[in-house]
C-alpha cells in the first residue's frame, strides 16, 4: 500500500494549500496596515494562512485514513465538453450566434455514449433557429447573429 | 391589521398581468428543470439573470424565486416516476415515492406530493409575511461586529448541510471568501489577485463561478457514465386520492410543513435539508416503520411539504438580513444587485411593493404549480423520454449565451471553463461545491464588515465577544461545530447523507 491512503483527501488538500500559499505569496505585496485600519492586504492573507493550515490537515488526514480511490472513468467528456465551450467563446464574435451554435451544438454532442451525426446535425439546426428567434430578435441581446463577413452585427 | 394591508398591497402587486405572466413563466421553468435531472435551480437562475436586466426588479424577482420553489415541484415528478432525483431536494421522495409508483401508485403519490407541497407553501407564505418584518426590525440594530458573527453563523451553518468531509467544507467556504475579493479594493482602489487582466478589476462574475462549478461540471459527470432510466409513463393511474389515504397523509403533512418552515429561516438551511428532517421525523413517528422504503404515503408526504416549506422561508434571511442561506439566495442577491437593490432589512421599508409583491406571488405560484403539475402531468412525462444526449448540449449553449450576455465579454465564457474545471476536480475530490459559492458572495461583504467592526473597536478584537447579540450568534455557531465534530451526531449525519448517496 502507498503511502498515500486517502488520495481524495491528498488531492484536495494540496489544492487548498496551493491557493492558500498563492493567497499569501501574491498577497504579500498588498500592504496589511494594523487590525484597527486594515490595508487591502490584512483578510486576504488571513484567508490564504486558514487555507493553508485546512490544506496541511487533510494532507496529514490522508496519510492516515483509508478512501476509496478517485473514479476517472475517462477523460473525453470534460475535454469535449469545456472544449465545445471555448470554441463557442472564440467563435462567437467573429462567426456569430448561428455559427457559433452549430459549432458548439455539434462539438458537444461528440461526448455522448450515443452520438449521432444526422440527430445532432438537426439538433444544432433546430437550437440556432431558435436561439436566433429568442435571444437575437426576442429578447434583443448584443449579440452579432451573422459572421462579419457577410455583414453581421 | 399591518399584516392584512400589507398583503393585500403585495397582492395587488402580484395580480398584474406582467406578474402574473412572469411568475408563470417562473414557475414553469422552475417545474421544467425540476423534471430534469441534471440541470438544477442554481444553474437556472444563473442562466437566466441576464434576461432580467430588461426587466422591472419585482418581475424579475418574482420570475426567479418561482423557479426555485417550482424546481421543488417539478423535482418529485422525477423521484416518483424515474427513482432519480430531478433535484437534489427530492432525493428523499424517491425512497418511498418510486416505491409507490412500483406498487401502481404512482398517481397517487404525484398528487399527495403536490397537495402537501401547495399547503406547506400556503402556510409558509404566511409565515413569511408574519416574521419578516419584526426580523427586519430587529436586524436594523446589527453593528457591523453583529453581521460579521452572523455570517460566520450562517457560513458554519452551511457546513452542517454539505455532505461528507467537515475540513473540506470549511476548506470551500474560504476559497470561495477568498475568490469573492478578486477585484479592486473598496477601500485603496488596490487591485487584488487580478493579474493585471483588465477584465477582472471588477472581481469575477457570480454567474461565471456559479454556471462552472453546478452547471459544466453537472453534465461532465453526467456523461462519463452511461444513463439508464426507467421510466413508468404508461402507468401513471389514478391521480385521486380515496379519503382514507389523504387523512393518513394530513398529520405529515402538516408536521412536515411545520419542520420545513422553521428549518427553512435557520441560516444553512432550505429545501434539502428539511426533506431530511421531515423524513426522518415521519419514520420515527410510524406506528410501523418498516412501511417506510416500501412505498409508505406519509414517508412522500412529509418531506415534499417540508422541502416546499423549507424553499420559502429560506427567503426570510435574505428579505430581513441581507444574508443569504443557501447558494439559490445568493443569486437572488446577485439578482437584487443587478437592480441596485442593497438586499437588507431596509428592503421592506424602501421597497414596501416589491417586497410584498414577492410574497404575495409566492402564493399564487404555489397555486399555478398544482394546476401545471396535476392535470398536466402527462407532458412532464413525456419530456423525461427526451434523451439526455439531445439535453446536454441545450443546456450548454444556454449557458454559454447567458454567460456572454451577462456583460457582452468573451472572457467571462472562457472564465466558466475555468471554473467547470475546478468543479470537476471539486467532484473528483468528493468537495461540495455549495459552500464556497456562498461564502464567495459573502467575501466582500463579510471584509467589509470586518473591517468597520474592528475600526470602531480601534482594532480591540474583543468587540465580538463582548456585544451580546454578536456573542450569541458566535456561541452558536461554535456549538454548532462541536455538534458536528462530536461523534454520536456525527454519525448519523454520516447516514442520512449516506441515505441520499443510495
Amino acid at each position: 500500500m502507498s503511502l498515500i491512503r486517502n488520495p481524495k483527501d491528498f488531492g484536495s488538500g494540496c489544492l487548498f494549500a496551493g491557493f492558500g500559499l498563492v493567497a499569501v505569496v501574491l498577497g504579500a505585496t498588498y500592504p496589511a496596515g494594523t487590525a484597527a485600519r486594515m490595508g487591502p492586504g490584512y483578510f486576504p492573507r488571513a484567508l490564504g494562512i486558514i487555507l493553508i493550515v485546512l490544506g496541511a490537515i487533510l494532507i496529514f488526514k490522508s496519510l492516515r485514513t483509508t478512501g476509496a480511490r478517485i473514479s476517472l472513468p475517462t477523460l473525453k467528456p470534460l475535454v469535449v465538453v469545456l472544449g465545445s465551450v471555448l470554441l463557442f467563446g472564440l467563435t462567437v464574435v467573429p462567426l456569430g450566434l448561428v455559427l457559433a451554435t452549430v459549432l458548439l451544438v455539434l462539438a458537444s454532442s461528440v461526448a455522448s455514449h450515443e452520438f449521432r451525426w444526422k440527430e445532432a446535425t438537426i439538433a444544432s439546426v433546430v437550437l440556432a433557429a431558435f436561439v436566433v428567434a429568442v435571444f437575437g430578435y426576442g429578447l434583443k441581446l448584443q449579440l452579432p447573429i451573422l459572421p462579419a463577413f457577410l455583414g453581421g452585427n | 391589521m399591518d399584516l392584512l394591508a400589507n398583503l393585500a398591497l403585495g397582492f395587488q402587486v402580484a395580480l398584474t398581468f406582467q406578474n402574473i405572466f412572469y411568475a408563470f413563466i417562473g414557475v414553469l421553468l422552475g417545474t421544467l428543470i425540476g423534471v430534469l435531472p441534471g440541470i438544477g435551480p442554481v444553474a437556472t437562475i444563473a442562466m437566466l439573470l441576464p434576461i432580467t436586466y430588461a426587466l422591472r426588479p419585482t418581475s424579475a424577482l418574482i420570475m426567479l424565486a418561482g423557479i426555485y420553489y417550482g424546481a421543488q415541484y417539478g423535482g418529485s415528478t422525477t423521484a416518483i416516476l424515474v427513482n432519480l432525483p430531478g433535484e437534489s431536494s427530492s432525493v428523499v421522495t424517491c425512497l418511498d415515492g418510486y416505491q409507490m409508483a412500483r406498487r401502481g401508485r404512482a398517481g397517487q403519490a404525484l398528487a399527495i406530493a403536490a397537495i402537501g407541497s401547495f399547503i406547506a407553501g400556503t402556510f409558509a407564505t404566511l409565515v413569511v409575511a408574519a416574521f419578516a418584518p419584526p426580523l427586519a426590525e430587529f436586524a436594523l440594530k446589527f453593528g457591523p461586529a453583529e453581521y460579521f458573527s452572523l455570517m460566520v453563523l450562517g457560513l458554519i451553518a452551511a457546513v452542517v448541510l454539505a455532505s461528507g468531509s467537515l475540513v473540506k467544507a470549511i476548506a470551500m467556504i474560504v476559497l470561495g471568501l477568498l475568490l469573492g475579493i478578486i477585484g479592486t479594493d473598496v477601500n485603496s482602489g488596490l487591485q487584488r489577485f487580478t493579474f493585471g487582466v483588465a477584465e477582472m478589476s471588477d472581481g469575477i462574475g457570480f454567474v461565471v463561478v456559479a454556471m462552472g462549478l453546478f452547471g459544466f461540471a453537472e453534465i461532465i459527470v453526467n456523461l462519463e457514465h452511461k444513463e439508464h432510466r426507467e421510466v413508468f409513463t404508461d402507468k401513471v393511474g389514478r391521480l385521486r386520492l380515496s379519503w382514507a389515504e389523504f387523512k393518513e397523509a394530513l398529520p405529515a403533512i402538516l408536521r412536515g410543513t411545520g419542520l420545513g418552515s422553521v428549518l427553512g429561516i435557520l441560516p444553512g438551511g432550505g429545501a434539502l435539508l428539511s426533506a431530511f428532517a421531515a423524513y426522518t421525523l415521519e419514520k420515527k413517528l410510524a406506528k410501523d416503520p418498516s412501511q417506510f422504503g416500501k412505498g409508505a404515503i406519509r414517508g412522500v408526504a412529509g418531506p415534499e411539504s417540508a422541502n416546499n416549506a423549507g424553499a420559502q422561508t429560506s427567503f426570510i434571511p435574505l428579505l430581513t438580513l441581507g444574508i443569504p442561506p443557501n447558494a439559490v439566495m445568493a443569486l437572488m442577491v446577485a439578482a437584487m444587485m443587478i437592480h441596485n437593490i442593497q438586499p437588507g432589512p431596509q428592503v421592506m421599508t424602501s421597497n414596501p411593493t416589491l417586497f410584498w409583491g414577492l410574497i404575495a406571488s409566492m402564493w399564487i405560484g404555489n397555486l399555478m404549480l398544482v394546476v401545471l403539475n396535476l392535470p398536466m402531468i402527462g407532458l412532464w412525462v413525456k419530456l423525461l423520454r427526451v434523451p439526455y444526449r439531445l439535453l446536454y448540449p441545450a443546456i450548454l449553449l444556454f449557458c454559454c449565451i447567458g454567460v456572454y450576455s451577462l456583460q457582452n465579454n468573451v472572457f467571462d465564457v472562457l472564465m466558466t471553463v475555468v471554473f467547470g474545471v475546478l468543479g470537476w476536480v471539486f467532484v473528483k475530490f468528493e468537495c461540495e461545491p455549495a459552500p464556497l459559492l456562498l461564502g464567495f458572495i459573502l467575501g466582500p461583504l463579510m471584509e467589509e464588515n470586518l473591517r468597520r467592526a474592528l475600526l470602531l473597536s480601534r482594532g480591540d478584537p474583543t468587540v465580538f465577544f463582548t456585544r451580546p447579540l454578536s456573542l450569541g450568534m458566535l456561541v452558536a455557531a461554535g456549538l454548532l461545530l462541536l455538534i458536528i465534530v462530536l461523534p454520536a451526531v456525527r454519525k448519523t449525519r454520516e447516514e442520512a447523507f449516506h441515505e441520499e448517496a443510495a
